[in-house]
């Protein structure tokens, strides 16, 4: 196969020269790829739109909450309700080494929060220094709440971005600032910009965290507390932490330790993994519809190809009479329809990125939306412009290897 | 002697064998004129395409310029067509979707001749052939006598030893089949170069310097022509 300027002149002559069909067969390849790509891209972008949702939070996270027991035990009826308390957070920390963060929460919902004219609703948060471990805080302003806040009871208040932005309309930063929330005056401290919707006790952008003790005193609370987050080290399944947690409560609380709707036990790693397997399924159901699109598109190509050849029998009949070899002939045909695809192939790459870059403008474009990326990388469109050419040659084999079945005599035969 | 043929066999088998060369023993020289004549379905085209190396044949022993051709690899066939044998056909065989000129470069195209010189050659042959003006045009564009001189261009330009003609003016009217043989005879002449012509008119023949009759797949007569008297219309003309 001789590369020569008419080499390339032969084969979009005749691509043009039967031109619906050119472009009807294209169409199928063209969209193949265009979605494969857009739904690559779609997909990721979705991905971590969800996993937004997530962001912040630890992934081997557990939080335990309280609930009413539902087995009897030691002549104790079913549905007792019970409370967790502080000695449950040392307790838990005592006996399992494999926790590196066990921190209580105390919470109380629907609070009034007041700056000037200014109110919106707000979950008052009480918490230690180390939550910040668990729920990893996006400070924009200020600081987070720290040990010598706890110590000393001090009225101060991280504040969630929906309470910043109707509090503060006006912008800038509001550190210093005295805010009233419920019955009490708080100073800002900081301003927390997580949004991610997973949020322990509420949404982190409609809370105002103060220091546990604090909380605890104004909505007097006295040794109970709302929930209990623990945190795994590194390399620590929670999954595998749950029974002995279970255990420890349920003995210090007096219930049975197998009654596991005693205790309410969420377990991030689950829902992760619940979030992968989704994801996994998808992808796959993506993979396998545009790659399926894309084969019927090559079939089509293979089809039409083979409709062309037998039409230009008696061409290919000559130019074997007058000195082609059968390998030029196969050349030519491979070559016609690898440039289909490809031309098809990339018309779909450039839509799909072109659409996937609107999308993700739109999609960024929103106010205060966290940046998300919907574009197939730079790898992935060479890698599927380099399956398409070998996808092209393979749709043109069975057309190259009844051109080249074609006999010089059969230039002579006119029918 | 450049064509040498000795009992050569040719059967097509669709269902039924059908024997159609029976033994063919033909040798022709170089710079000959010959022309082969007979009746429709003896063998005529056969023959030709054998001797063009379009086609094979089954027994016997075919030589050019003493290389004896069989079993030949199918890019050395389209070699040996490419450099030693032009072709010339009724229908003229040009691509509808190339100009005449592009038509005529397209052998030269196979040999690896480069984009300009071929353009430059295909353009000399078809100023020789009268047609400098017609370069351009596609096949569609142009009356048969053209086209065929277009084919004769495409024939000649890769300079070949062997031109072969099947029924070269069946298409034509008498006055152009005359010109289409004038031509030929000249290029046999002037440039020495061997020319088989297949046909039926007797008028065509007439111009040739050797006619070979065929008859049921075997040579029958060879008229030695060289005073052009075969004609009974006289020679040099070709009456339809
Ligand atoms: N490819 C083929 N398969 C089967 N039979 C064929 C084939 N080509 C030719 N024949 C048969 O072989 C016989 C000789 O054919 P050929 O074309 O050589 O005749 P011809 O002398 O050229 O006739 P005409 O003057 O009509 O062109 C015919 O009976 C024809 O039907
Ligand atoms: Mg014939």
């Amino acid at each position: 196969m001789r590369f020569d300027l008419d080499t390339y002149r032969e084969i979009a002559d005749s691509l043009v020269r039967n031109k619906s069909r050119s472009l009807l067969t294209g169409f199928g390849v063209f969209w193949g790829v265009f979605m494969l790509l857009f739904l690559l891209g779609g997909g990721q972008g979705l991905r971590q739109l969800m996993s937004n949702n997530f962001a912040g939070f630890a992934t081997n996270t557990a939080v335990i909450a309280p609930s009413q027991t539902t087995k009897p035990w030691k002549g104790m009826k079913e549905g007792r309700r019970w409370s967790l308390t502080y000695t449950d957070v040392e307790r838990l920390k005592r006996m399992i080494p494999e926790l590196e963060t066990v921190t209580p929460m105390v919470s109380n919902w629907g609070q009034e929060a007041v700056n000037g004219a200014n109110t919106v609703n707000a979950n008052i948060k009480g918490v230690y220094a180390d939550y910040s471990k668990v729920e990893e805080p996006l400070i924009r302003y200020g600081r987070y709440i720290n040990e010598a806040d706890v110590a000393q009871e001090r009225k101060v208040c991280v504040i969630g971005k929906r309470i910043y932005t109707s509090l503060f309309p006006s912008g800038g930063d509001p550190c210093g600032t005295m805010i009233k929330v419920g019955p009490v005056y708080y100073q800002v401290i900081g301003v927390d910009f997580n949004s991610g919707n997973m949020s322990i006790n509420g949404n982190a952008d409609e809370a105002v965290v103060v220091p546990l003790p604090v909380a605890q005193k104004i909505y007097h609370r006295g040794n109970t507390i709302d929930l209990l987050c623990t945190c795994g080290r590194s390399g620590v399944k929670m999954s595998s932490l749950e029974d002995r947690m279970r255990h420890i409560i349920a003995r210090e609380h007096g219930f049975d330790p197998t009654d596991r709707d005693a205790t309410f036990f969420l377990n991030t790693e689950q829902i992760f993994a619940i979030m992968d397997n989704l994801f996994t399924g998808l992808s796959f159901l993506i993979w396998l519809v545009g790659l399926g699109t894309i084969l019927a598109g090559i079939i089509g190509v293979s089809n039409i190809m083979m409709v062309t050849v037998k039409e230009r029998t008696t061409e290919i009949g000559i130019r074997r009479a007058i000195g082609a070899t059968p390998s030029n002939i196969l050349g030519q045909i491979i070559m016609e329809s690898i440039s289909l695809t490809m031309a098809a192939g990339s018309f779909g790459i450039v839509f799909a990125v072109l659409l996937l870059s609107l999308l993700g403008s739109i999609v960024n474009g929103r106010p205060d939306a966290v940046p998300v990326d919907f574009q197939v990388s730079f790898w992935t469109a060479v890698v599927s412009a380099l399956l398409l050419s070998i996808l092209g040659v393979i749709a043109g084999l069975a057309p190259a290897s009844r051109a080249m079945a074609i006999k010089p005599v059969d230039a002579m035969r006119d029918e | 002697m450049l064509i040498e043929l000795k009992d050569v066999n040719k059967t097509y088998d669709n269902g039924q064998p059908l024997h159609v060369l029976k033994g063919i023993n033909l040798s022709i020289d170089s710079g000959e004129f010959v022309s082969i004549m007979g009746a429709s379905g003896s063998g005529k085209s056969t023959l030709l395409n054998i001797i063009g190396i379009l086609d094979n044949y089954d027994t016997g022993e075919y030589y050019i310029d003493g290389r004896l051709i069989k079993g030949l690899s199918e890019k050395q066939a389209a070699d040996y067509r490419n450099r030693m044998i032009g072709f010339i056909f009724q229908s003229f065989n040009l691509i509808s979707f190339k100009t005449a000129v592009e038509n005529v470069e397209l052998p030269l195209f196979y040999q690896g001749v480069s984009r300009s010189k071929r353009h430059e050659l295909a353009m000399q042959y078809l100023e020789k052939l009268g047609l400098a003006d017609w370069a351009g045009h596609y096949p569609n564009e142009m009356s048969g006598g053209q086209k065929q001189r277009v084919a004769i261009a495409r024939a000649l330009i890769t300079n070949p030893k062997i031109l072969l003609a099947d029924e070269p003016t069946g298409a034509l009217d008498s006055k152009t089949s005359e010109e289409v043989m004038q031509l030929l005879a000249k290029l046999n002449r002037e440039e020495g170069v061997t020319i088989i012509v297949v046909t039926h008119e007797s008028g065509v023949a007439n111009c040739t310097d050797k006619i070979v009759h065929i008859k049921d797949g075997l040579i029958g007569r060879i008229e030695d022509n060289r005073e052009h008297r075969a004609s009974m219309f006289g020679a040099n003309t070709i009456m339809k």
